[in-house]
């Protein structure tokens, strides 16, 4: 970075929230994702109006701006790939105001997720979007990324609920987006547009969110499979019959193993799928539920079936889901972690598929995820060090990616396209489709400041290169 | 065993990072599940005083992107070293070996040659005064003195502390009043239990334990002996090198826990019981600390099987006879070591429970470390102080009148943060043994 740059920034930007140090920029050059990327400069900013001064500086230097919250991303979301500035966000955390009347919640980029689900629970309320890592993630990143988690299925993913948002943007304007109405169509939906936008189109300074009622109760059960595709009939069948599971989550036999193997509590090796179904709402409403989608799971072949008694029950329940991720990775220091989604009906062979491209390249692939809405977690687990694995791991990647297209689905239900699925993009939307949301990113941001390296590929880049 | 280390012996602590500690680094997911739990990113407000920051910047050291010295050795330095970012870590990265082989390589790396006065008095502390019983006791004896000539008095009310190191001034604030060495209780001695003898224990007395606080191992053995234990004391025990290893001195940490070992395994108890969360850890990890040593892993390992808490013997024995009654509201802060080492979370809760008229309650936070780390609240004054007054909004609101801990280092911290407070009159800090010892009667 130029010193002229250093030297604007330095009258922004006190000295003790601006960080030139080598082991400062590497704390700030990964993400959960893949890669390392080390930034010029990592600033702490507290307010909108800093972040505008900061941001008007870089188009005047033309120096990349990169916007993060806790670095939780999957797929690569801020990590600084062409150097420049990372913003790190997580100090904008001073206001978490819950608007009880209007149903609403006010909210700094800062604060974490899992703060404001306490919040609207202490006033009765409930935000319902809850990725696995809310207790970590910023609702900033949330909401640039879309995250989502099992609620999915029956609430939507966070842009469902985000009405109104202040964002600084690519050019450093302070603008404000909707507003405190759930109705409001006035103009061109900006919220839409920029919630996801992965920090491309804007910097989010202030969100106002929908709440809505908390579920007075919920209900939980689990279903064995000897066979995949019976499960998949399962998930069908109750989705069919006009009932509506708050998650319903699924397991496959390369998971079960892992979890039993890591910490065992009698998880049936033998089966071939295992659904985690949680039913909320009225407490009458949900015992008839609860015990139709058990008879449903029975009628499609379930070996075992067991609805949770207690709260211990229900726990030891999602224990076994919750274990996934930290078993897996006992299989090898390296998770790639992908989020592949198709329309729910094709679930069955999105799995085909699957077991075929883990059998293909001989590959440790696991596969989990939130099944009601057709979002699957395909994890390859390796080892970065080994080159050859690696090579395959790309090939398999890429036949993952084309398994959901072909099958009607998209490639990220709610990771994000980040650095890891950018080659793919023309795959899904068509050169046009791309091009087109390309337009969008070059009238919002003529100098390329903003989050640049991301969404879209690299000239001549179709698929993703993980080792070199 | 003073002997600095030969060049040769510096590179394999080096080298030790790029195998070992180097593995356990790549076993991090940076999914950033730690960062809740860290007390100094919490303060700090930055990656790098994280527990991901820290594990992947020893990454990058290791991969030689960074200096050990110039880049390295601050943010590890900053670290409290609580570990409880281990409970909260779901692939369980083995954060406190790699927190330990940080430290030595940095001790020992090539460009370690500008060391700061502070490290230099650190060391010599490490080197010339923890291991040797005697001049930790003749120390002892100097601030027995020096409290009941009154000079301490007289250098309260100077404020000539303040003005040297108000880090220093808090610590002698703090100091528990020391007994004369007369009623220390001497290694070699045996106590018989009172009544029938359920269980024969040896007794780790630690060195500042048994130089500041004797007070406190006396009131230990008594109840232990109380609670149907022959309490053995075994000769040439010595310091159990926690303070060494947390600063990178593992050659030190090594030797000294051999020498525990050997007078340990002298003795035919059947538990070796400590009284001090972070020496309890150590002893704990005698087993891991001399694991490559085929002459000692075998004793070590059954050495640190051995190894317990005050309080979860005193719950396996009791209850224990209380003669009186304890009034007022009592909290409990955990003690990180005891907590995220050892893994005892319920036994002195249960503990403090069961004396007659105490109400429990519970603080916000009670897993938060107090930043007393040792000699963190020492070496890093400010950030330690930071984390306390936030502990004690957190203890004000339990409206306690006493808090209770199990390690000598949390007490005194506590008792600064009261005198911070301004709140010695309506509160006290405790160790659990004291709490208990008076309301079984004995003092």
């Amino acid at each position: 970075m130029e010193k002229e740059a250093l030297v604007d920034l330095c009258q922004v930007i006190p000295g003790d929230r601006m960080f030139l140090d080598l082991a400062e920029r590497y704390c700030y050059s990964y993400d959960a994702s893949f890669g390392e990327y080390l930034p010029e400069v990592v600033i702490q900013p507290k307010n909108a109006e800093e972040i505008s001064e900061v941001v008007k500086l870089a188009n005047t230097h033309k120096i990349p701006v990169y916007p993060r919250g806790s670095g939780t991303s999957l797929s690569g979301g801020p990590l600084p790939v062409k150097g420049g500035m990372v913003l790190d966000m997580t100090l904008l955390r001073d206001k978490l105001i819950i608007d009880r009347e209007n149903m609403l919640a006010i909210v700094s980029p800062g604060v974490i997720t899992a703060d404001i689900h306490k919040k609207a629970e202490e006033a009765g309320l409930f935000y319902p979007p809850d990725p696995s890592s809310s207790n970590v993630a910023t609702i900033g990143g949330n909401l640039l990324e879309n995250s989502s988690g099992p609620k999915g299925l029956k609430y939507g993913t966070t842009k469902e609920y985000v009405i109104g948002l202040e964002v600084v943007t690519p050019t450093g304007e302070i603008i404000r987006t909707g507003g405190k109405t759930v109705k409001n169509v006035t103009g061109y939906d900006l919220t839409r547009l920029i919630v996801g936008s992965e920090g491309t189109l804007g910097i989010v300074t202030e969100a106002i969110i929908r709440l809505i009622p908390k579920p007075q109760s919920k209900q939980t059960f689990v279903a064995h499979f000897n066979h995949l595709i019976d499960s998949g009939h399962a998930i069908t069948s109750i989705l069919s019959s006009g009932i509506l599971p708050s998650a319903l989550e699924l397991m496959d036999n390369a998971c079960i193993r892992a979890v039993e193997s890591y910490r065992p509590s009698g998880l049936p090796l033998q089966a071939e799928a295992i659904l985690i179904i949680e039913i909320d709402g009225h407490p009458l409403a949900i015992e008839e539920e609860i015990n139709k989608c058990a008879d449903i799971c029975r009628a499609e072949g379930a070996s075992y079936v067991k609805i949770a008694e207690t709260e211990d029950e229900r726990q030891t329940i999602w224990s076994a889901r919750k274990s996934v991720s930290p078993a897996i990775t006992q299989m090898g220091p390296t998770k790639i972690s992908e989020d592949a989604t198709v329309p729910r009906s094709q679930i069955p062979a999105m799995m085909e598929r699957l077991n075929n491209i883990r059998e293909k390249y001989g590959l440790n692939l696991v596969v989990f995820g939130h099944a009601g809405d057709g979002n699957l977690h395909p994890n390859i687990i390796t080892d970065k060090r080994n080159i050859t694995e690696m090579k395959k791991v790309e090939l398999a990647v890429s036949e993952i990616f084309e398994a959901a297209i072909e099958l009607g689905g998209t490639l990220s239900g709610e990771h994000g396209i980040g650095t890891l699925k950018s080659p793919y993009m023309e795959m899904e939307l068509g050169i046009t489709g791309v091009n087109m949301m390309k337009k969008i990113k070059e009238a919002w941001d003529p100098n390329n400041i903003l989050n640049p390296g991301k969404i879209f590929p690299d000239k001549g880049q179709t698929r993703v290169v993980l080792v070199t | 065993m003073n002997l600095p280390a030969k060049p040769n012996e510096s590179n394999a602590a080096v080298q030790n990072l790029h195998s070992d500690a180097y593995d356990w680094t790549n076993q991090c997911v940076k999914c950033g599940y730690c960062l809740p739990a860290c007390p100094t990113y919490e303060s700090m407000g930055v990656e790098s005083a994280s527990p991901r920051g820290r594990i992947n910047l020893v990454k990058m050291a290791a991969e030689g992107k960074i200096d050990f010295q110039k880049d390295l050795a601050e943010p590890i330095d900053l670290c409290l070293g609580c570990r409880a970012c281990e409970t909260a870590c779901p692939v369980g990265v083995p954060y406190g070996h790699i927190l330990e082989a940080a430290k030595e390589a940095i001790e020992n790396s090539p460009s370690a040659n500008q060391k700061n006065k502070m490290t230099k008095i650190k060391k010599l502390a490490l080197v010339h005064l923890f291991p040797y019983p005697k001049r930790m006791n003749r120390i002892g004896s100097a601030v027995q003195l020096y409290q009941k000539t009154g000079l301490s008095r007289l250098i309260r009310s100077s404020n000539v502390l303040q003005k040297v190191s108000p880090a220093l001034a808090h610590l002698e604030q703090a100091l528990p009043a020391i007994e004369p060495s007369s009623k220390r209780i001497r290694t070699g001695t045996i106590m018989p239990a009172k009544g029938e003898t359920k269980l024969k224990v040896a007794f780790f007395t630690g060195c500042i334990m048994d130089s500041m606080m004797s007070r406190i191992n006396r009131l230990t053995i008594e109840l232990l002996t109380l609670a149907g234990c022959e309490v053995i004391l075994p000769e040439n025990q010595n310091c159990c090198g926690a303070l060494h290893s947390h600063q990178g001195e593992i050659k030190q940490a090594k030797a000294l826990a051999k020498r525990n070992i050997q007078a340990f395994m002298q003795t035919d108890a059947d538990v070796i019981v400590n009284n001090a969360g972070g020496c309890g850890a150590s002893l704990l990890e005698y087993g891991h600390l001399l694991a490559d040593d085929h002459e000692w892993a075998g004793a070590a390992r059954v050495f640190s099987e051995k190894s317990k808490d005050i309080s979860q013997i005193l719950h396996q024995l009791g209850p224990l006879p209380f003669t009186e009654e304890w009034q007022g509201i009592v909290s409990y802060q955990d003690s990180c070591h005891l907590r995220n080492v050892q893994k005892v979370q319920k036994e002195p809760r249960l503990l403090l429970q069961s004396i007659p008229g105490v109400t429990y309650v519970e603080m916000e936070g009670f897993d938060r470390c107090c930043a007393s780390g040792g000699i963190y609240n020492l070496l890093h004054f400010d950030e330690s102080m930071k984390i306390l007054d936030e502990k004690m909004k957190n203890l004000k609101e339990t409206k306690a009148t006493t808090v209770v801990t199990v390690n000598p280092g949390c007490q005194m911290q506590m008792s600064i943060g009261i005198q911070r407070e301004g709140a010695a009159n309506q509160m006290k800090s405790l160790h659990l043994v004291e709490i208990l010892a008076k309301v079984c009667g004995l003092d």
